[in-house]
């Protein structure tokens, strides 16, 4: 049992990577030394920040549990939400990290343009096809059900595309998310257009660009196992859809 | 200089989650559509919902849309307008086979149905066990549905204005009667204005539990439609009446759904005592999230809570066991996991109430239509989901009932906001429309005062907990409409840093802020005026429900800088008020 009644606060340094496409040429970096408990999230450490000290410093959020996918950030080095990393999962011995996403152009401070990242999602077809239109529900067995379970969970946050390194060098790329998208519909027993899926996936800029780094599966909040996903998709291109 | 860009569609939505997106899939194939959202739209709040979507469909056991109907009035402590709730139990089987249709991956029966589950107040034959109603995807069934119709909004081209905050809405006055021109948006990533003039409007902008310290909800929510439609004199029904989740993850408010009480979780005091039992002997922990709220405020302040400091109660799971927990309830296990630290699988979960869900807000017909007052509609303009009060909840909301009411009146507001335009013609704007929102703008993006936003949105949230929350006195509520004013004035004061015109969120929270300050207003004004305990709405001084006075909506006018009270008829059909034991 946590013991919510006993607390002690300390001083961490946020080192965030800011940038003002009005006033400047280059991002830099910049210290900020912040009062916080163990159980605070990266979160409740950049708003103790805009809130107390710097009102400027820019970035998006909404939930703040990990589920609506906009603070997604770098943080020490590696891609997570900032509404679900913890302080006391960070050595705080020495300073926290805290920059935007990359592969996407820079905006300002923390916030990134998504329209390339909603463009590639876009352009797998994500969405059920289906030429049946019942009255009442499909049949689905539970079996049929689990096969895309994992990847139903995904809430777009970007976090997986923009740890690809791939995608970093080639912004071409479709990306870990808009494959993981195609996959939740490719193995949807209720689906009609897997092969369209795959044919897209198929291409210059589909699925073969994957290195398999595992990047994606380390970044992803939700748990999805992103690499599994690409691998299952690339095999679908090769020998058929398996539901 | 600011620049300002105009744009004429038959049908603008406002606001991007369930019910705006719902509207939009019913009327972009049928009239030219957008829709303004302060987000993109898959972080809209309906993505947090958790535990179902009810629908008699009767897919494990018997149920009928007539029990839903009941259990809705009597849920709401029979301030539901009984037309509405009708509607909204009817329609929902249809509305679930929509979802499930545009793809929704439900949970499924062993033939392969859409599975269902139990929840609060959702019970069989009016009252006599609790019944599988709730039709469910794991609990992220919210997260499902935002999906969901964002993949067919996506499908459809459906037009966005993502980040786009919409300030004002433009009203016109046409041979003596008012009606809905466009509204007024402010483009976050480059600071322009955008003059949007429609034919329809519709209203979907969510809620604003960001009044509260404890809540649920997200830090966007601040029920900027609300307070935008209040400040053009549109009436707001019903605001004293807030929900309060029971199961708030202690100290933190994230929501755990009701649904670990669907699948068998229990509540326990210190001593381990399921206390549901002595309070709702016949459904026990899935009585009415108002009821157990209560009851566990209760415990604690009669010394009977859990913790070092004995100030919340456990929600033990902990017999379920780890495959329940993993594959029916998998989010709510890694929340306690990670922001508590506890384990569901071993130990019970430390909970409280949160503030999660507005019952009340702008005043509309079944057909979504908003009211200028008992009677009156304004042509043209539409709410739908959280922000309107059909009234389809009542004085408490029943769990699964919200993302119903999205889907149902969202879909009727898109319908209806579509027939509209094709038949009438575009009025057009007012000259200067854009006025006033350059002019806020400018203003708070120059706003030099002493007074920090922050420090005074903490204090107003502190005190809204401390007096408005789950049980509520006369001085309490007068105590929190004396610190409202004061916090009004420093609201005039306040200063800001950002000066920038691109992706300004400085400006931006210093406005919503505005919008909280007035709604939190109307909220302790109209608790204070209803003497009575009803629902989410308990008097400590008037333990009672009040028929004889008190059976009737309270409708709020802004009147200069006053609020002016008035009451509107409940409409009651089949269900006579008895009173509510479970």
């Amino acid at each position: 049992m946590p013991e919510l009644g006993v607390v002690q606060s300390f001083t961490v340094t946020f080192i965030v990577r800011r940038f003002n496409p009005e006033t400047d040429q280059e991002p830099y970096w910049q210290d900020f030394d912040v009062d916080m408990y163990s159980t605070d999230r990266v979160l409740d450490g950049l708003h103790k920040i805009k809130w107390e000290q710097d009102g400027s410093l820019s970035f998006r959020r909404s939930c703040a549990h990990g589920i609506c996918g906009s603070d997604a950030m770098r943080i020490n080095g590696r891609n997570r939400l900032a509404c679900k990393t913890l302080i006391k999962d960070l050595d705080i011995s020495k300073p926290v990290y805290v920059e935007a996403i990359k592969g996407l152009p820079l905006e300002k401070d923390l916030i990134v343009d998504m329209e390339p990242f909603f463009a590639a999602y876009r352009e797998v077809q994500p969405f059920l096809q289906s030429t049946s239109t019942p009255d009442k529900e499909n049949i689905q067995s539970p079996e049929q059900r689990a096969r895309f379970d994992d990847t139903t969970k995904c809430i777009l946050c970007a976090a997986c595309t923009t740890s690809c390194p791939v995608f970093w060098t080639d912004g071409q790329y479709f990306g870990p998310a808009a494959i993981v998208a195609a996959h939740r519909f490719i193995f949807d027993s209720r689906d009609e257009a897997a092969q369209v899926r795959l044919d897209i996936l198929n291409s210059k800029e589909g699925v073969w660009r994957c290195r398999t780094t595992f990047n994606c599966t380390e970044a992803c909040p939700r748990g999805i196992e992103i690499t599994k996903a690409i691998s299952e998709v690339k095999q679908a291109t090769i020998s058929g859809v398996r539901r | 200089m600011t620049t300002v860009h105009h744009h004429e569609y038959d049908v603008v939505i406002v606001g991007a989650g369930g019910a705006g997106m719902r509207a939009a899939i019913e009327s972009a194939p049928h009239a030219k559509t957008a829709v303004i959202t302060k987000l993109y739209p898959t972080r809209s709040h309906t993505g947090a919902a958790q535990g179902g979507m009810a629908a008699a469909l009767a897919n494990v056991e018997e149920d009928s849309w007539e029990w839903h109907t009941f259990d809705t009035v009597k849920g709401g402590d029979y301030l539901v307008d009984q037309d509405a709730a009708e509607i909204l139990a009817r329609e929902a089987i249809d509305a679930i086979i929509d979802l499930e249709n545009m793809g929704l991956p439900f949970n499924r029966t062993p033939d392969g149905k859409i599975d269902q589950r139990r929840f609060g107040g959702h019970t069989r034959d009016h009252g006599k066990a609790p019944v599988r109603r709730a039709c469910y995807a794991a609990d992220r069934t919210g997260h499902m549905i935002l999906q969901t119709l964002f993949q067919n909004c996506t499908k459809l081209g459906v037009e966005f204005y993502n980040e786009f905050y919409v300030l004002d809405l433009v009203l016109t006055e046409e041979k003596g009667k008012t009606r809905t021109s466009g509204v007024v948006a402010y483009e976050l990533s480059t600071g322009d204005i955008h003059v949007f003039n429609a034919t329809s409007v519709i209203f979907a902008t969510g809620g604003f539990g960001k009044m509260f310290k404890t809540t649920s909800n997200a830090h966007t929510l601040t029920g900027d439609g609300v307070g935008i439609v209040w400040r053009k004199g549109i009436p707001l029904e019903d605001m004293e009446f807030f929900q309060f989740h029971p199961t708030g993850l202690a100290g933190l408010g994230i929501l755990l759904t009701e649904g670990a009480r669907g699948e068998g979780a229990i509540l326990r005091n210190a001593s381990g005592e399921r206390f549901m039992e002595r309070y709702a002997p016949t459904i026990k922990d899935l009585a009415p999230r108002d009821i157990i709220s209560r009851c566990m405020v209760q415990e604690v302040a009669e010394g009977r809570g859990a913790g070092p400091n004995k100030d919340y109660v456990l929600l033990d799971c902990t017999h379920l066991g780890a495959e329940v927990l993993e594959t029916k309830l998998p989010d709510i296990t890694e929340f306690a996991r990670t922001y508590l630290g506890v384990d569901p699988v071993t130990e019970p979960v430390p909970v409280m109430p949160t503030a999660h869900y507005a019952m009340g807000g702008i005043p509309t017909t079944t057909d979504a239509e908003v009211l200028l007052n008992n009677t009156t509609v304004i042509p043209g303009l539409y709410a739908a989901g959280e922000c309107a009060c059909v009234s389809v909840h009542g004085s408490n909301r029943l769990g699964t009932n919200s993302l119903l009411d999205i889907n149902v009146f969202g879909k009727r507001a898109g319908r209806n906001a579509a027939a509209y335009a094709n038949k009438a013609k575009r009025p057009a704007l007012p000259k200067g429309t854009e006025t006033f929102v350059v002019e806020l703008i400018e203003k708070m993006r120059t706003a030099d005062g002493s007074e920090n936003v922050a420090a005074i949105r903490k204090e107003l949230q502190l005190e809204m907990d401390r007096n408005a929350q789950v049980f509520r006195t006369e001085e309490s509520l007068s105590h929190a409409q004396k610190i409202i004013e004061g916090l009004r004035k420093r609201y005039e004061k306040v200063g800001i840093h950002d000066r920038g015109q691109r992706f300004n969120t400085d400006l931006l929270e210093a406005i919503e802020l505005g919008f909280l300050l007035d709604l939190a207003e109307v909220v302790v004004v109209s608790a204070r005026n209803r003497k009575e305990s009803r629902g989410g709405h308990m008097r400590d001084d008037f333990p009672d429900r009040d028929d004889k006075k008190y059976m009737k909506h309270t409708m709020a006018y802004k009147k200069g800088e006053k609020i002016a009270l008035d009451w509107k008829p409940v409409v009651i059909t089949n269900y006579p008020p008895m009173e509510r034991k479970y």
